[in-house]
C-alpha cells in the first residue's frame, strides 16, 4: 500500500560521488521521415542506479529509450543523429554490432510478451543463442535469474508450463527474468507496469529497488508517483526535447523549469 | 390495406406496401439466396451417398483394398486409385513444401517492401493458371524433359526401388511434380499470411534479448505461427487431392501399384474424369459414384481442419493465450 | 575471459552470422524457384502458341481428327456462353447470399452458411460436375450447355459471396446510418448506398470467380461435353477452350498439338487479364485464402 505522501517521498539522496556514467548522450535527435521525434537531447545516466523519464504522451521518452539500445533500427525511415556512449563507445558507430549491444542493453516492454514457449524456454532462449551455457549449466542460470525476478519461487514447480498460463504480473517478471538471463549492464524498462493491476505493480518496484543494486536501470513512466518513488534522478521530455534533468527530489518538489513544474503539478498531460 | 400518410395522422403503416414489410422481403429473399449453397451441399452429399449404395452393398471394406478394377466383370475395389492419389500429392507436398516455406519467409520477413508485392502477385500468378494448361505443358515439357532425368536416376540409383522402372517419362514422378508447380502458390500466400500475423511485440522481445534475424524467426516467430504454418501446407494437400486435368494428362492413367516413381499410375478424380461418361452398368457407376463420395469427404474433412489451424493464428491469439 | 572463451565466443558469433546469412540464400532460391516454373510455363505456351494464332483459329470451325487446319471458333464462342450461364446462377446466389451475410450475418445459420461456403470451393471440380451431371444431365438424358453453365456456376458462389460479403462489410456505418436516417428502407439503402460503394469491389471480385471458372475442364466433361459443330444451344452439348485443349492436347497429331497450343495461348491470356486485373484492384484489401 502507497500512502498519499509516498509521493513527495525522495528516493535515498545519490550518492554522487562514487556512482560514474554509465550512459552518456550527446545532442541525441531522432526522425520518423520528416518528422522530428527527438531534438538534441544531452543527458547522462549513472551506473546502478535508476533513472526515470518523465513526459505527457508523445512526447519522445519511450523513442529515447528504445535509442540506448537501438531498436529504433528496425522502424524503417528512422534516422539517428548525435552520439550515445555505453562506458566511453559510441554505440551508433557502424563498427558496433548491435547483437553484442543488446547482451548489455537489455529492455522490458510495456506488455509483457513472453515466447509461446514454457517459462523454462522462455528464460534460456537468450542465453542458448548466445552461447553463455548448456545443459545443467543452463538450467543453473535459469534459475538463478528466475530468483533474481522474484520470480522462482512461484514458477519452480511448473517450469515446463505455458507461459501464457502466468498472470500478467507473473508475465512480466519473466520477461525481466529473461532479460536478466544473459546479464546486461543496463535494463530498460518501457512503462513496465501500465498494463498490471496495483499489486503487481507494488512487486515490480520492490523489484527495481533490488535490481538497482547490480544492474542500471532506465524507466520510462507515465506515472509520475511511480518515478518520484523508485528513481534517484529523472528527466522530463516534452515534444522531443529534454526540458530538465536531475535528482528526482528536486524535480519533483522544486524543480527549475516552468514547464516541468506544470506536468509534476498536473496541469497537463 | 391503407397507408395512412396525413401529415398529422397516425405513422404506422401496415400491409404489403409498407416498407417494414418490404424489408422483411428483402431479408428472407437474400436468406433464401444464401441458403442455397446449404441446399447444394445437402444434395451433393446426399447424392453421393445413395448413388453409392449399390457398390457399398456389393463390396463393403473390400473396395478400399481391392486392386482390382473390372467393369466387364463387375467387379470394382478402389485401391489403386487411393494409392495413386496419395502419393502424387505426397510427392507434391515433398517438393512443394520446402521451396513455398522459403519463399513464405522471404516474402513475409526479409524482403524489402518494395518487393513484396510484385513478388506475391508473381506467385499468386501461378495459381491463375488453367488446370489443362499445366497439363499440355506437362505432355509437351515436362514429360520429355523428365526421360533423361529418370534414366540417370535409373541409371546410378536404379537399386533403389523408387528408381526402378523405365524411363517413361509419363507416370507419377510427373504428376508429382506438375501437383507441385500448383500447389506451391497457396501453400506460400497462406504461409506468408500466416507469418506476417505473428505479432511485432514476439519480434521485438527477441531482437531487444540481442538475436539475429534468423534466431527471432527460428524460435518465437516460428512458434507462434506453426500451427497456421501446419494449415496452409494441408490447404495444398487438399488442393492436390483434387486435382484432376494436368494430373490426367501426365499421369499414364494406368490403375498399377508401383514402388517406382517412373511407373504410370491412376488417381481418383482421373479415374472419375475418364470412365464416367463411358460407364453403363449400374455397378459400375455407384462404384464410380463412392469414388467421388470418398473424393468429396477426406477433402472436406482436410479443408476443415486446415482452414481451423490457419484460424488459430492469424484470426486471434494462438491456442493457449490467456485473455 | 579467458583466452579460450574469448575464441569460442567469437566462433559463437561467427556462426550466428553465417546462419543468418544461409538463411537470406536459401530463403531467396525458394523464391526464385517457386517463380521459375511460372516463367516456364508461359513462355512455352507463348512460343508453342504463338505460330497457331491465325485468323482460321478465331473464324473456323474443327476438322475432323486428323485433317489438318480448321479452327476453335466454335468453342471460344461455347466458352463465352458457358461462363454467361454460369453468371445466371453464381451472381444472383453469391451476391445476395454475400449481401445476407454482411447485413444480418451474425446468427448461427449465417455461420453456417460461410462455413459451407468454404467447403463448397474445396470441393474438387470434378465432383461438382458429377452433381450437376446427376441433377440435370441424367433427368435431361443429355449433355447440355445448361448443365455446363450451372456446374460453372456453382463454383463460382463461393468466390462471389465471400468478396461480396466482405466488401459490403468494408462499406462504413455512417454512410448506411445517413441513408437510414434520410428515412430509406435497408433494402434501397443496401441497394441504392451500401452496393454502389462497394460496386468496383464486387465487379472484381466477379472477375476473378469468372477467370477461375472460365479455365475449368473437369466439370465440363461431364455436363457440357464437346461438339464439332457451331453450337449455341443451351440444351445441346457445348464446345468450350478448355475441354478442346484437353481432347485436342492427348490425339496423336502435330495439327492438333498446334491448335491446342493456340487454344492454351487465349485462354491464359484471357484468364491472365481477368486475374490481374482482379487482384490489382483489390490488393492490400483483404486476403483470400481460396
Amino acid at each position: 500500500m502507497v500512502s498519499a505522501s509516498a509521493s513527495l517521498r525522495p528516493a535515498s539522496l545519490p550518492r554522487q560521488g562514487d556512482r560514474g556514467t554509465k550512459i552518456e548522450v550527446e545532442h541525441l535527435s531522432f526522425y520518423y521521415g520528416r518528422f522530428q521525434a527527438l531534438k538534441d537531447v544531452s543527458l547522462a545516466i549513472r551506473e546502478r542506479q535508476i533513472t526515470a523519464l518523465i513526459g505527457p504522451s508523445g512526447c519522445g521518452k519511450s523513442t529515447f529509450l528504445r535509442a540506448l539500445n537501438r531498436m529504433n533500427d528496425i522502424i524503417e525511415g528512422a534516422r539517428t543523429e548525435g552520439v550515445v556512449r555505453l562506458d566511453g563507445e559510441d554505440i551508433y558507430d557502424p563498427a558496433v554490432d548491435v547483437v553484442a549491444l543488446r547482451r548489455r542493453v537489455g529492455m522490458v516492454f510495456q506488455r509483457p510478451n513472453p515466447f509461446p514457449m514454457s517459462v523454462f524456454e522462455n528464460v534460456a532462449y537468450a542465453p542458448r543463442i548466445h552461447g553463455l551455457a548448456r545443459g545443467s549449466d543452463l538450467e543453473e542460470l535459469v534459475e538463478d535469474s528466475l530468483k533474481r525476478a522474484a520470480l522462482w519461487e512461484e514458477v519452480k514447480d511448473k517450469l515446463k508450463a505455458s507461459a501464457f498460463e502466468l498472470s500478467g504480473g507473473q508475465q512480466q517478471r519473466l520477461c525481466i527474468s529473461r532479460v536478466l538471463a544473459i546479464d546486461p549492464a543496463v535494463v530498460l524498462m518501457d512503462e513496465p507496469c501500465s498494463a498490471l493491476d496495483p499489486a503487481s505493480t507494488l512487486r515490480i518496484e520492490e523489484l527495481m529497488h533490488e535490481l538497482q543494486q547490480k544492474y542500471t536501470i532506465v524507466i520510462v513512466t507515465h506515472n509520475m508517483q511511480q518515478a518520484a518513488r523508485v528513481s534517484q534522478e529523472t528527466g522530463f521530455f516534452l515534444h522531443g526535447e529534454l526540458i530538465e534533468f536531475g535528482p528526482s527530489a528536486m524535480i519533483f518538489t522544486d524543480p527549475t523549469d516552468k514547464r516541468t513544474e506544470d506536468y509534476v503539478t498536473g496541469r497537463f498531460g | 390495406m391503407q397507408r395512412t400518410v396525413s401529415a398529422h395522422g397516425s405513422l404506422k403503416a401496415r400491409g404489403v406496401l409498407s416498407p417494414w414489410f418490404g424489408d422483411r422481403v428483402f431479408r428472407w429473399t437474400t436468406l433464401l439466396f444464401a441458403a442455397c449453397v446449404l441446399a447444394i451441399i445437402a444434395l451433393l452429399a446426399y447424392l453421393l451417398l445413395a448413388d453409392s449404395v449399390p457398390a457399398m452393398r456389393a463390396f463393403s471394406w473390400r473396395f478400399l483394398s481391392g486392386r482390382n478394377w473390372d467393369p466387364v466383370h463387375d467387379s470394382f475395389g478402389a485401391l489403386p486409385f487411393i494409392y495413386g492419389t496419395l502419393v502424387s500429392s505426397a510427392l507434391a507436398l515433398l517438393v512443394a513444401v520446402p521451396i513455398s516455406l522459403g519463399a513464405a519467409l522471404f516474402l513475409a520477413e526479409l524482403a524489402p517492401p518494395w518487393l513484396r508485392n510484385p513478388l506475391s502477385f508473381l506467385v499468386e500468378l501461378l495459381a491463375a493458371v488453367p488446370s489443362v494448361v499445366y497439363g499440355i505443358w506437362g505432355i509437351f515439357v515436362l514429360v520429355p524433359f523428365l526421360r533423361p532425368v529418370e534414366a540417370w536416376l535409373g541409371a546410378h540409383l536404379g537399386f533403389v526401388p523408387l528408381f526402378s522402372g523405365a524411363p517413361y517419362g509419363i507416370g507419377m514422378m510427373a504428376a508429382g511434380l506438375i501437383l507441385a508447380i500448383m500447389v506451391l502458390p497457396i501453400i506460400t500466400a497462406v504461409s506468408r499470411d500466416v507469418l506476417r500475423a505473428v505479432p511485432v511485440s514476439q519480434r521485438e522481445a527477441a531482437y531487444a534479448l540481442g538475436a539475429t534475424r534468423w534466431e527471432a524467426i527460428r524460435g518465437p516467430v516460428f512458434r507462434y505461427a506453426r500451427a497456421g504454418i501446419l494449415g496452409a501446407v494441408i490447404l495444398g494437400l487438399g488442393r492436390a487431392l483434387g486435382e484432376t486435368m494436368a494430373v490426367t494428362m501426365v499421369i499414364g492413367n494406368t490403375p498399377a501399384i508401383s514402388a517406382s516413381i517412373f511407373d504410370p499410375a491412376y488417381t481418383m478424380p482421373s479415374l472419375l474424369a475418364n470412365e464416367f461418361m463411358e460407364a453403363t452398368g449400374k455397378l459400375h457407376i455407384a462404384a464410380l459414384m463412392e469414388i467421388a463420395l470418398l473424393l468429396f469427404v477426406v477433402t472436406i474433412v482436410i479443408n476443415a481442419i486446415a482452414r481451423l489451424l490457419i484460424w488459430s493464428v492469424a484470426r486471434g491469439a494462438p491456442a493457449g493465450v490467456r485473455e | 575471459m579467458s583466452a579460450l572463451a574469448a575464441r569460442r565466443a567469437g566462433l559463437q558469433q561467427l556462426r550466428r552470422r553465417a546462419a543468418n546469412s544461409t538463411m537470406w540464400f536459401v530463403a531467396v532460391l525458394c523464391v526464385l524457384a517457386a517463380i521459375l516454373p511460372l516463367g516456364f510455363v508461359l513462355y512455352y505456351v507463348l512460343a508453342q502458341g504463338a505460330s497457331g494464332i491465325n485468323l482460321d483459329f478465331f473464324t473456323k470451325l474443327p476438322k475432323p481428327v486428323g485433317e489438318p487446319g480448321g479452327g476453335m471458333a466454335n468453342a471460344i464462342v461455347g466458352s463465352l456462353i458457358l461462363v454467361g450461364l454460369a453468371s445466371l446462377v453464381g451472381l444472383p446466389v453469391g451476391i445476395l447470399g454475400g449481401i445476407y451475410l454482411a447485413e444480418f450475418g451474425n446468427n448461427r445459420f449465417a455461420w453456417t452458411i460461410r462455413f459451407l461456403s468454404d467447403v463448397l470451393s474445396g470441393v474438387p471440380s470434378i465432383v461438382v460436375g458429377i452433381f450437376i451431371w446427376a441433377m440435370v444431365v441424367v433427368p435431361t438424358h443429355r449433355l447440355s450447355g445448361m448443365a455446363g453453365g450451372a456446374a460453372l456456376g456453382v463454383m463460382m458462389i463461393p468466390t462471389v459471396m465471400r468478396t461480396t460479403e466482405e466488401l459490403v462489410r468494408l462499406v462504413p456505418m455512417s454512410l448506411r446510418e445517413a441513408s437510414l436516417s434520410l428515412g430509406a428502407t435497408h433494402r434501397r439503402t443496401v441497394f441504392k448506398v451500401v452496393l454502389v460503394a462497394a460496386r468496383g469491389g464486387v465487379v472484381t471480385g466477379v472477375l476473378l470467380a469468372v477467370s477461375r471458372i472460365a479455365g475449368e475442364a473437369a466439370p465440363l466433361l461431364l455436363t457440357a461435353g464437346s461438339s464439332p459443330f457451331w453450337s449455341t444451344r443451351i440444351d445441346q452439348p457445348m464446345p468450350s477452350l478448355p475441354v478442346q485443349i484437353f481432347t485436342y492436347a492427348i490425339q496423336p497429331y502435330d495439327d492438333c498439338h498446334r491448335q491446342a497450343w493456340a487454344a492454351a495461348l487465349v485462354l491464359v491470356s484471357l484468364v491472365f487479364v481477368l486475374s490481374v486485373a482482379a487482384r490489382y484492384a483489390t490488393r492490400g484489401r483483404f486476403r483470400m485464402v481460396r
